[in-house]
């Protein structure tokens, strides 16, 4: 049983190759297309500024002659122009890869605010129990029943009324992961309470208190890390949730600006012209924006099923 | 000709990596109305035998080779719906946690007359009629009104009853027992312990109980399987193997009981642990914990061999029985 | 209840009439039922702990053994302090300790340590055999230097037969006898007098039993240790046990030494109990058969809890509940049939 071989450390990567999440992701080609796909999204996005051709951000690089120009396949295209561009003359490759980027950015922001939020709330209430838990749980109840729509509209309704609409798109990045971010914890406290409320009964937890451990190092250092497999695969889910959730409320005019293009307010900006013949604008951003969500959803499937307890050991 | 005829049975798991065997060869037979004990610690590989004897065995778990009489019929080769047909109806099994058995939503009742219904052309209250005489026959109190009950309004001790009359329902000729009586109580083991003995004498049924407690096997088996890692490696009569252990193992699993020191003393243990069965080591699998272990054991598998009124798989063994013989024969 | 020894310093640790009473109906509606044609607030509870007194002497091992449901867990989880008791006293070393808060029971943490039935859950599973096994005494002793954490690790460790290149691998590596080893290193760390073991074998197969009980033999002597042995297995309290303490439904109804218990049990439940274990002999034992089974600590037989199951059950049993008293060898028996002398 114990015979302990001295080989050199392998690396991560080997080790996660053999481990068995490795093994399970070997043996689920869906899985392993998903990662691959995904993985070569979030390197283009990171690497746009590298990549793009033109720099949407800046005004000086967009020439309204070269609006409404089709992608590449089709007659009319300019060959500096592969995916087309926009009303405004923005190139539709150069503001699809920073979109995604800033998509990607918010969502993953935003997901970590509502970890931060759920995983503090959700082991405190079921660890201490009792009033405690009673009154957070009844604090996400209320949080659940405002939709991520309405939790914005006030924001925006707030922000616009107080400072005006100039002040909110300049920090419109800002308010969203927030609002994203608060309307969501709940999902995070809830499933997170659950499984604290399993870990609680074990020994484990029984050993560490008749050590004399305090509530804070059982729970941050005993509980938690026992209960990260469930917030893994949420996290996953919730990133596709709220890249989603970034593009209906820019779509909907109340979160980015045009001037700032996420893979929503790209949709928004090429909504108008649809049947007026430049239907890339708003198709384009929207097809990557459906592969993205779906392959974090494939993703975020394989891993439930992977990192479930009773799977896990076979 | 005996009810059971094991040959050879060999049960393999095919897991990602690499395939596991779990048993090994295993042959024994089983007479009409005999008790049969199997023991072993977990990982021995006495429940998947158990398993293996229904054709239940759950992938990755396969049959590599071997065959199951029964009543001359190779299981091992029987079709499903066949099987089935075999299953509750000629041989049937008891587990050691009977919410395994019972349907959580149907009344004892219900899952009484199902099965009778399942098996035989009966109208629904003769089928009652089988069900209340079984009750009566494992002594519960109040049968009529245990028909009515749900699974969990019963006791531990009360359903494990229940299971037993479930098992007897369809006068099978074998009853597979795993662990019948582990997760009750004391005096709750002893009666149902001798529910069972008086129920298999009386119909003539046969038994195979499968279980980690040597107290059990003694008090209700004629003849016992050791298990070690798969394969059996001792069997004989229960008498004899209680009373004069051949192999080292079994030697040691009575010896490390604490009724066989003195109060206070260290026990006499067996070193070491059962190993997994991906690593099971060359040779003997018990050599690593045996105190009498040679080089040769090390290397070579000792084979099954009738010493005396056992059969025993041990070189130590055989040795000792050879150099008898050779003092005998000058 | 009087203590049967006059011994000059108070014994280690003492329970005084405890009490553990768990509520079934938690919340306000649970609790509002119907009853002769009146609503009323009504709560459920189990009685798992009634009236338990009991004393451990230094260097003793007191064997609590008893049926699922006895609450001879519950008693382990009350000495131990996870869980409060409902009424009476819990005393360590002469000093209440069951109404202390967690901050003032800190040294008396490293006077007492737990080890678990399930060796399989104890063990924190993300945490590698060095990281289990270090923090508590970085815990209890935060002015140690590195180099003495690992050191008091190491002889922890030897003593009880964790190898220690096993440090940094993770309890799911190791079998059941295993991890109950490093369980028990991992209580020996902080170098305890005074060990709860709850049902410690109940998981482990028989030859690794014998193993983990010689280690407990072995602890016991070289670290002068007293026990509280929570077990349901008869012949490892004849082994183990110094003396006895015998639970039905939460009462004690026979406290002995053992070798007293099982020479000659007086209790009716007690022989019963005796007279089941399976043996290895020839035929089957003739156990003493009890009546029914063992009923729910909710409601409670109003005398003698072992009543509805008794074959020497009385009037007077079905209504009083018996006193424990001193009988002729030093035991403590729970009876009015043993003490008016109606049993044998």
């Amino acid at each position: 049983m114990s015979n302990l071989l001295i080989t050199p450390p392998p690396s991560r990567w080997a080790r996660f190759w053999a481990s068995p999440l490795g093994d399970s992701l070997r043996g689920n080609p869906v899985a392993l297309v998903a990662l691959l796909v995904f993985s070569v999204i979030v390197v283009l996005a990171l690497l746009a500024p590298v990549i793009a051709p033109f720099d949407p951000y800046d005004p000086t690089q967009i020439d309204i002659m070269n609006s409404d120009l089709p992608p590449f396949w089709i007659p009319g295209a300019e060959p500096q122009f592969v995916l087309g561009s926009d009303d405004q003359g923005r190139d539709m490759w150069s503001a699809i890869l920073y979109g995604t980027r800033l998509s990607l950015m918010i969502g993953l922001a935003a997901v970590a605010l509502q970890a931060t939020l759920g995983i503090a709330i959700g082991l405190a209430a079921g660890y201490l129990g009792g009033r405690v838990d009673s009154l957070l749980m009844r604090l996400a109840d209320i949080q659940l029943s405002f939709s991520t729509l309405m939790l914005a509209i006030v924001v925006l309704a707030v922000t616009h009324a107080m400072w005006g609409a100039a002040v909110f798109d300049r920090y419109a990045v800002v308010a969203v992961i927030a609002v994203i971010g608060l309307a969501e914890w709940p999902q995070y406290a809830r499933t997170l309470r659950a499984t604290v409320l399993a870990e609680r009964q074990k020994e484990y937890v029984d050993s560490a208190r008749v050590l004399g451990f305090g509530p804070l190092r059982i729970m941050l250092r005993h509980i938690l890390p026992n209960a990260m497999s469930p917030i893994f695969v949420i996290s996953t889910v919730q990133v596709g949730n709220a890249i989603i959730a970034e593009a209906s409320l820019s779509f909907l005019g109340l979160g980015l600006p045009a001037s700032q293009p996420s893979l929503g307010a790209l949709i928004a900006s090429g909504f108008d012209y649809i049947f007026a013949g430049s239907w890339w604008i708003t198709a384009l951003p929207g097809g990557v924006l459906v592969v993205l969500v779906l392959v974090i959803n494939l993703l975020g499937d394989w891993l439930r099923d992977a990192l479930n307890p009773r799977l896990y050991k076979v | 000709m005996s009810l059971l005829s094991v040959r050879d049975l060999t049960v393999k798991f095919a897991m990602r990596s690499q395939t596991v065997t779990a048993l090994h060869q295993i042959s024994f037979d089983l007479a009409r109305g005999e008790r049969l004990g199997i023991v072993g610690e977990s990982g021995a590989g006495k429940s998947i035998t158990g398993f293996a004897l229904m054709k239940l065995l759950s992938a990755p778990g396969y049959i590599d080779s071997g065959t199951i009489q029964f009543d001359g019929t190779d299981i091992t080769q029987a079709p499903e719906a066949q099987m089935r047909q075999i299953r509750g109806n000629r041989i049937a099994m008891v587990f050691q946690d009977p919410m395994v058995t019972l349907n959580p939503v149907l009344t004892i009742g219900q899952q009484m007359v199902e099965t009778l219904r399942a098996h035989r052309k009966l109208s629904r209250r003769d089928a009652q009629e089988i069900a209340l005489t079984k009750l009566r026959e494992v002594q519960i109190a109040a049968p009529e009104l245990r028909l009515k009950q749900y699974p969990h309004e019963l006791s531990g001790g009360m359903r494990q009853r229940i299971i037993i009359a479930m098992a007897l329902l369809l006068d099978p000729d074998l009853i597979i027992a795993d662990e019948p009586t582990t997760a009750l109580d004391v005096t709750i083991q002893a009666d149902i312990m001798e529910l069972l003995l008086k129920l298999c004498q009386a119909n003539k049924v046969g038994l195979i109980l499968i279980t980690h407690d040597l107290g059990v096997v003694s008090q209700l088996t004629e003849r016992t399987l050791v298990m070690y890692a798969g394969r059996i490696v001792e069997a004989g009569k229960t008498r004899e193997i209680i009373n004069d252990p051949q192999h080292p193992y079994t030697q040691g699993l009575i010896n490390a009981l604490p009724q066989q020191t003195l109060p206070g003393q260290m026990l006499k243990q067996i070193p070491g642990a059962m190993p997994v069965l991906t690593d099971i080591p060359p040779g003997c699998p018990f050599s690593p914990r045996c105190a009498f272990a040679l080089a040769e054991c090390r290397r070579l598998l000792p084979q099954i061999m009738q010493q005396g009124s056992s059969e025993v798989a041990c070189h130590e063994v055989n040795r000792l029985h050879s150099d008898l013989l050779l003092e005998e024969g000058r | 209840m009087k203590d049967t020894m006059t011994a000059p310093e108070p014994p280690l640790l003492e329970l005084r009439g405890v009490e553990k009473r768990f509520a079934l109906d938690q919340s306000l509606l649970e609790r509002l039922r119907f009853r002769d044609g009146r609503l009323r607030m009504d709560r459920r509870e189990v009685h798992a702990v009634n009236n338990v007194s009991l004393t451990v002497n230094r260097g003793e091992a007191l064997c609590v053994v008893g049926e699922t449901g006895c609450g001879k867990s519950t008693v382990a989880r009350l000495v131990a302090g996870l869980l409060a008791p409902s009424a009476g006293e819990v005393r360590y070393a002469g000093a209440r300790i069951d109404n202390q808060s967690r901050r003032d029971l800190a040294p008396l943490r490293r006077r007492m340590q737990m080890i678990f039935q399930n060796p399989y859950a104890s063990l924190n599973p993300r945490m590698t055999i060095a990281q289990a096994l270090e923090e508590p005494v970085r815990y209890h002793n935060p002015d140690l230097a590195p180099v003495d954490v690992r050191a008091k690790v190491l002889e922890v460790m030897q003593a009880v037969g964790v190898d220690p290149s096993w440090r940094d691998r993770y309890p799911h590596e190791f079998s059941g006898g295993q991890r109950q080893r490093i369980a028990i290193a991992r209580a020996l760390t902080v170098d305890p007098e005074f060990i709860i073991a709850d049902e410690p074998l109940a998981a482990l197969d028989v030859s690794i039993q014998a193993q983990v009980l010689n280690l407990m033999l072995e602890a016991k002597v070289a670290r002068g240790l007293t026990y509280l042995f929570i077990t349901h297995d008869l012949s490892v309290v004849q082994h183990f046990g110094t003396r006895v303490a015998v639970l039905y439904l939460g009462t004690v109804c026979e406290l002995a030494d053992t070798a007293t218990l099982f020479a000659a049990p007086k209790h009716p439940y007690t022989r019963a109990l005796l007279s089941a274990v399976p043996q290895m002999r020839d035929g089957m034992p003739d156990h003493i058969r009890l009546k029914g089974e063992i009923p729910t600590p909710i409601t409670l037989p109003k005398g003698c809890p072992f009543e509805t199951r008794c074959a020497y059950a009385d009037q007077r049993c079905r209504v009083e509940k018996p006193r424990p008293q001193q009988q002729r060898d030093g035991s403590l028996v729970a009876c009015h049939a043993v003490e008016e002398g109606r049993v044998d």
